[in-house]
């Protein structure tokens, strides 16, 4: 018998319906995985068996757990089966624990809501359970605040909290989204692992595909609320029926041609740079101490060339990025534009500025919500000594949102009338509408959802022809970054650790770093090959 | 933590030495010179001269404000030029109504705004939540002084379950002298109260929709659970602030209360020599109050880094 029957479940949020018809199983020792694009209801299929559904859902159908249909207990039940029959783990670590409450506490916490121990015997249940989860005593003390732990501490942190009462069923909704590679390989070990050793039944929802045909023993594919198809990891792999779920995984390992490069002159020279911030005062009048984000990094760009920069959090990818955009000087090193530096006389040198535009990540947050396109996207006028006017300016708004894919009728709308993935088309058509000679793309398809994120990354293939784009493109996602540049940067700590052909830093990875890197990024296994006769073993 | 103590300690004594400058030379270049002011301007010159003398105001400004400084250290806060006592003894017979009336207005204003505001927010969109916002729409557009007003009909006058003003000292017992203060008490605290709640209930809402609060829902606890457990603590930083503010603003903002109450507070001492221009008095009283801020601030930082853990790493 399953552990966890889903029967027919239909959701709807007061007249919006949500879920339709869905219907799937875990069984004991399990990894079953949800996987979809956003707005697919892969989440809202985790809340529903939660009973956490937002104010206004009503569901039909059943969500058995053993022999207990879910959606007739009431509020009372589920809060004695919630953290003790399920637990549940969260997208974002650094905001899933209270600030104010010890780790210590909030592990004991569910042992104790439950009435499952004194609470002596719930600190030491929480004591075991952190060591459990790879954050032993004596370096992670119960007394800890979560400020003082990293993202993926704290996200063991929140793994503990879930399973200290060994629940028979873990769901993990995109429990790693938002951890460096190399962590996300960690946590996707653990919860493996504790599925495992606990014979848990573990319900991820995620919109990785890679992480999903790495850990899943079984794939749900969800598109517009509906299950669109699900199977067995490796038959489903190498026998996808739906149309969707083809393009799903088609989009996932996009790859763009790109025209070679033709001039070999070089635009951006960035030459011995560091960047040092201020730290703490150690001691009331003691001096301040300095920390050194960017350290002795150089490189350059050639017209027409497309780098890559790649490193985990905290590496000095950001403050590398404004220090080239002249957002901030450097204390020592130089950043020249065809031989004219970013930054001089304590501030950004407008002359080169208005050569150069950037992409940001978040298509949601980057615009003025009351301004219309055709003003976004001629803010960089402002950068012009004689910016077009009248009927040139018009033209000029309709040919730049033609190239990025839009109309010119879109100029009168408003940000929130498009999509995700028609903002970050508005936000390149921003960057290119005064020709900049250099667009910088700080994680600017990382927001994304695959089919979407294929979709620019053609755009940018389309534009590096028409316009011959230079451009830096910095990511953490090393399948995008291979695809669409020509040359790669790798960064650690501050500084640049290797450099080369993208295709022959990824093929052949010198330094341990990227090597590490490289290993710890899940892949999607070949689906060309036909010849396999299985997909890549689940982890552990 | 020690640190933060420390730092705090650091900047609270630089307020309180620019906040004594810029009162001592505000006030120096106020127009009116009190000399002339108590003798009349009809006075002779030479008369003038020797009660400048004698008010200690023919030295250089920067001595008079070191004597100034170095007495308000010692307890010294000079002699008024027009009731010829010492200030001291003025203010703090003053400040035994005032001080109690603001603790008094407080509490009462706490009492009331922690749980309608933390009720609004359980409720938030239902009945309950709107009926306690429109109440306190109510109380923060009412004047204070008109709502004291019908509390004195009510009460004093119709009732005359309290007298209708004055104050009976604390000779007659604290309870005597407390039940002189209600109305006051009431009358400050309500639009105060008012204030608090809806502050409460907003930090209370945002701290609702933390995903840690989410999390705390996923361990099993009930709604209620997981607002008493994880979201009051998280709330209570903007309350504390609004709090701290609002005991300053009690403790020199009730001068009209003190009016229509007729009570000796300290309000009513700062109109008063303003009116006969007694320098000295307004110069000391508006020090000790900016004192009190400036105390209150430090103690409400001090509750920031007790609720908060992060802010006691933080240097």
């Amino acid at each position: 018998m399953s552990l966890l029957s889903v029967q027919k479940l239909s959701m709807g949020i007061h007249d919006h319906p949500v879920l339709h018809d869905v219907t799937f199983e875990v069984a004991k020792g399990e990894i079953v995985a949800i996987t979809g694009e956003s707005g697919s209801g892969k989440s809202m299929t985790a809340f529903s068996v939660m009973g956490l559904t937002p104010g206004g859902a009503h569901a039909t159908g059943r969500i058995m757990l053993k022999d207990t249909d879910l959606l007739t207990q009431t509020e009372a039940q589920m809060c004695a089966l919630r953290g003790n029959a399920i637990g549940m783990v969260f997208q974002e670590p650094m905001t899933a624990l209270n600030p104010v409450k010890t780790i210590g506490d909030q592990v004991a916490e569910t042992i104790l809501i439950h009435g499952a121990g004194t609470r002596a015997e719930a600190m030491q249940i929480a004591a075991d359970t952190l060591t459990r989860v790879g954050l032993p005593q004596d370096r992670f003390p119960l007394g800890r605040f979560p400020h003082e732990l990293s993202g993926g501490q704290r996200q063991r942190v929140v793994i503990a909290m879930a399973i200290a009462l060994r629940p028979a069923l873990l769901i993990a909704d995109e429990p790693t989204t938002a951890l460096d590679v190399t962590t996300q390989a960690q946590i996707l070990q653990l919860l493996a692992k504790l599925a495992r050793e606990d014979d848990m039944g573990l319900l991820m929802i995620t919109h990785d595909l890679a992480v999903v045909s790495e850990m899943a023993d079984r794939i749900v594919v969800m598109q517009h609320g509906r299950i669109v198809e699900q199977g067995d990891t490796a038959h489903l792999l190498r026998n996808m029926q739906h149309p969707y779920t083809k393009l799903l995984f088609a989009a996932s390992t996009h790859q763009v041609d790109l025209p070679s490069l033709t001039s070999d002159a070089p635009l951006l020279r960035v030459d011995s740079v560091s960047r040092d911030y201020r730290t703490p005062r150690k001691s009331v009048f003691g001096a301040p101490g300095t920390f050194r984000a960017v350290n002795n990094v150089s490189f350059d760009i050639k017209k027409g060339e497309r780098l890559g920069l790649v490193g985990e959090s905290g590496c000095g990818k950001s403050t590398l990025t404004r220090a080239i955009l002249g957002l901030e000087d450097v204390q020592s090193g130089s950043i020249t534009l065809n031989g004219a530096p970013v930054f001089s006389a304590g501030r950004a040198n407008l002359a080169v500025r208005r050569n150069m535009q950037v992409v940001f990540q978040d298509p949601y947050g980057s615009f003025n919500p009351r301004h219309r396109v055709s003003r976004l996207i001629t803010e960089p006028f402002f950068l012009l000594d004689n910016p077009p006017k009248g009927q040139a300016r018009t033209d000029l708004i309709a040919e730049t949102l033609e190239a990025v894919g839009l109309s010119a009728a879109d100029a009168d709308k408003y940000p929130h009338q498009f999509s995700g993935g028609q903002r970050q088309r508005i936000a390149i058509a921003r960057a290119l509408i005064i020709r900049p000679e250099l667009i910088v793309f700080d994680e600017a398809v990382s927001a994304l959802d695959v089919s979407v994120r294929a979709q620019i990354l053609d755009l940018l293939a389309d534009l590096c022809r028409q316009y011959d784009l230079t451009y830096l493109f910095i990511s953490h996602d090393l399948s995008v970054v291979r695809t669409v540049t020509d040359r790669v940067l790798v960064m650690q700590s501050g500084q640049i650790v290797e450099h080369g052909p993208t295709e022959q830093v990824f093929s052949d990875p010198q330094h341990p770093y990227t090597q590490t890197l490289l290993a710890a990024a899940p892949t999607l296994p070949d689906l060309t090959d036909k010849a396999s006769t299985h997909a890549q073993p689940p982890l552990v | 933590m020690l640190r933060y103590i420390f730092k705090r300690l650091l900047s609270l004594v630089i307020s309180l030495a620019v906040a004594s400058l810029v009162i001592f030379f505000v006030i120096e270049i106020a127009p009116g010179d009190p000399a002339t002011f108590m003798l009349g301007i009809n006075s002779q010159p030479d008369t003038i001269a020797a009660l400048r003398t004698e008010l200690g105001l023919d030295v250089p400004q920067w001595q008079r404000y070191l004597n100034w400084i170095g007495g308000l250290m010692t307890g010294d806060f000079g002699t008024s030029y027009t009731y010829r006592t010492p200030v001291a003894q003025m203010i703090s017979e003053r400040l035994w109504v005032s001080l109690p009336l603001a603790i008094y207005a407080l509490t009462l204003s706490t009492l009331i705004a922690f749980p309608t505001g933390i009720y609004a927010a359980s409720r938030r969109g239902k009945a309950g939540d709107t009926a306690v916002m429109g109440a306190t729409q109510l109380g923060v557009a009412i004047p204070n002084f008109w709502f004291a007003m019908m509390l004195v009909l009510l009460f004093a006058i119709n009732l005359r379950w309290f007298s209708a003003g004055g104050f009976v000292g604390w000779d007659k017992g604290l309870g005597a002298g407390l039940w002189s203060l209600t109305l006051p008490a009431i009358s400050l605290a309500l639009p105060q109260a008012a204030i608090l709640s809806r502050v409460m209930r907003s930090a209370l809402l945002d701290v609702l929709g933390e995903d840690f609060m989410r999390t705390a829902r996923a361990k099993g606890l009930t709604r209620k659970q997981a607002l008493w457990r994880h979201g009051l603590r998280n709330a209570m930083i903007p309350v504390l602030t609004i709090i701290g503010l609002q005991f300053s603003f009690l403790l020199a903002g009730a001068i009209i209360i003190e009016q229509v109450f007729y009570l000796p507070g300290l309000g009513r001492l700062v109109f008063q020599s303003i009116n006969a221009r007694d320098l000295i008095v307004v110069e000391s009283v508006v020090m000790l109050l900016v004192f009190t801020v400036i105390m209150v601030n430090f103690a409400v930082d001090l509750a920031y880094a007790l609720v908060d853990p992060r802010l006691r790493s933080r240097t």
